[in-house]
């Protein structure tokens, strides 16, 4: 798929824009703080209804104005595909998909497909687990939409679980509705963590093939595992893929068990501990975790690799992706640049933000927009010969 | 900001459920152009429901005596129970004219984020109307959400041991709707509890 054209109004750093964009690599050029990484966030939005960059909504409305508004048509399969998002914080969002409201914006997840990469995603590879499952679920819910109620239940069970639990230690009497909740804890994780085994055991070889790419010959072998809270495999917690996934029923009552087990821990610290809130992806490389023992330039690698690897797997689930690479490159060294530029280029659409087009690997440099002084005009081409320079509405 | 007794009646209305401060200026200023007579009548409808509406004193549905028209009503049968969580289910239930037997309105549903448990439902009342033994059967038709499911769950578990038959309200797909506007969820629970025919 790829997005034909980009329209956002009182979003982020834009009041109005409307950008026309061509399947194949573009490169939004413009100085820091023109709005680049505006237009790929949103974007980004498209797909994940969040913000790689923010956790909540707010910060993505233009200062001022109560709503911001997103609107995209894509061609997916040989259809139009039109997408609009109101983003109102604090409240419901709106979504319409080819002019009909959908009931919840819930369910566009999985219809947009975005791969993207940029210097946040360090974080994956050395930051807290919270990102890391982040990501995985993300990933989840755009593979198999329906885990996104699954994910939403989950949490809302464990906000009502761990509210039980504070009061718990006040008034032991309330421990009779625990176990009901320990019920819809257990079968909601198990469901959850299931999937979630399953999307490490996909990802996992395509992990392994991007970061010798990405690294070369000769470098350590970069391999996914998971560590849980709920025993997997005999007595222990780890998980590498190729063991098998146990099945959403086996977690389930694998995870009720461990909970029964450590009741009277979560009682006395007031929080649920068991369950794949718990979670973390590790990434392995060699034979230790990357986190804490990569250096700067593997840890980048593997971030890289990661992002790759969702790239094939999607792509391998029948489904191109649009790949958007956020200010990346300046960050990359040579070699690095070489293995994405592979990639990217034979992305269906690959739209890249950098601030100097230089950085770039020419192989990528196809269209080019300026991005500048709040507006973002199609340049015309550098090396095919001359195009006819698309004014993309010039407003600010 | 408007003036003393018309910002008091905006900011009163804008407290009730569903009514935000665009309809509460609205509802407001309808109120200020209408009749007198009309506006009496409201105010003395709220008085009457402030003063004659109690709560049965058996299932704490609403009603205007001791005992609601449901609990005082012969014809029903006492051996079956329909467990609800508000007033408004038993309205929602009983328009289905299916059901014969009797209702116990819990007053809402178990959710501890909203500080809310078993004893603050009421659950000691509905045990100890199960205890004299009249009661064979209990329905739970609590919401079919993460609370109400959790409602269900805990009674279900509660009752156990006093060998009625319970049953929990089938969830599944609307009459008259098209399987393809199904959400995911629906139609699995749709799946599992599917009959044979």
């Amino acid at each position: 798929m790829y997005v034909r054209h980009l329209q956002l109004g009182s979003f982020r750093s834009w009041e109005a824009v409307d950008l026309a964009l061509t399947p194949g690599p573009t490169v939004l050029v413009g100085r820091n703080g023109q709005g680049k990484t505006n237009l790929v966030e949103a974007v980004g939005y498209l797909a994940t209804l969040g913000s790689h960059r923010v956790s909540s909504d707010a910060p993505l409305v233009r200062h001022g104005a109560a709503q911001a508004v997103v609107r995209a048509a894509l061609r997916k399969d040989d259809r139009e595909l039109l997408v609009e998002v109101e983003i109102n914080p604090g409240k419901a969002n709106r979504v319409r998909v080819n002019r009909s409201p959908l009931p919840r914006p819930r369910e566009l997840l999985g219809l947009v497909k975005t791969v993207l990469f940029a210097p946040e995603d360090l974080a994956l590879v050395r930051g807290d687990p919270t990102e890391r499952r982040r990501f995985l679920d993300d990933l989840l819910v755009s593979r198999t939409p329906r885990l996104a109620g699954v994910r939403a239940d989950y949490e809302r069970v464990l906000k009502q679980r761990n509210a039980l639990l504070k009061t718990a230690k006040l008034a032991r009497g309330n421990l009779a509705t625990l176990e009901v909740w320990d019920g819809h804890l257990a079968d909601l994780g198990g469901q959850l963590l299931a999937a979630r085994l399953q999307l490490a055991a996909d990802l996992d070889p395509f992990v392994t093939a991007a970061y010798e790419g990405v690294a070369g010959e000769g470098a350590d072998r970069a391999r996914l595992g998971y560590t849980s809270t709920v025993p997997l495999a005999g007595d222990g917690t780890a998980f590498l893929p190729g063991i098998g996934v146990p099945s959403a029923a086996e977690l389930t009552a694998a995870l009720a068990r461990r909970v029964e087990e450590r009741r009277k821990e979560e009682v006395d610290r007031g929080v649920t501990l068991v369950g794949p809130h718990r979670d973390d992806l590790v990434l392995h490389l060699g034979p230790v975790p990357a986190k804490g023992y990569a250096s700067h330039g593997e840890s980048w690698s593997f971030a890289l690799a990661v992002k790759l690897a969702c790239f094939a797997l999607l792509r391998a689930d029948g489904e191109e992706p649009v790949l958007v690479l956020d200010d990346v490159f300046a960050e990359l060294d040579a070699g690095r640049r070489t293995a994405l530029a592979e990639v990217a280029g034979t992305a269906e659409q690959c739209l890249i933000t950098a601030a100097v087009a230089e950085d770039v690997p020419a192989a990528l440099r196809g269209t080019r927009v300026q991005v500048a002084a709040g507006t973002a005009t199609v340049l015309p081409a550098e090396v095919d010969g001359p195009v006819a320079a698309e004014e993309a509405g010039a407003h600010g | 900001m408007y003036e003393g007794a018309v910002q008091d009646l905006i900011d009163e209305l804008g407290r009730l459920p569903g009514v935000g401060p665009k309809s509460a200026q609205r509802i407001a200023f309808h109120l200020l152009a209408a009749d007198a007579a009309d506006v009496g009548r409201l105010v003395a409808s709220l008085q009457r429901v402030q003063a004659e509406v109690r709560f049965c004193s058996i299932c704490f549905n609403v009603a205007e005596a001791e005992q609601c028209r449901i609990c005082r009503d012969p014809r029903r049968s006492l051996d079956t129970i329909c467990v609800v969580e508000e007033p408004k289910d038993v309205v929602a239930i009983e328009r289905t004219r299916e059901f014969r037997g009797r209702y116990h309105v819990l007053g809402g549903a178990i959710s501890p984020i909203e500080g809310i448990g078993p004893d603050d439902l009421k659950v000691k009342e509905l045990m100890s109307r199960l205890m004299d033994g009249s009661v064979t059967e209990l329905i739970i038709a609590t919401d079919p959400n993460l609370e109400g499911e959790a409602t269900a769950a805990y009674l279900a578990r509660l009752v156990s041991p006093m060998g009625l038959a319970v049953s929990r309200l089938a969830s599944g797909l609307p009459v008259g709707g098209d399987l393809e506007y199904a959400d995911e969820v629906t139609l699995g629970r749709a799946f599992e509890g599917r009959r044979r025919i």
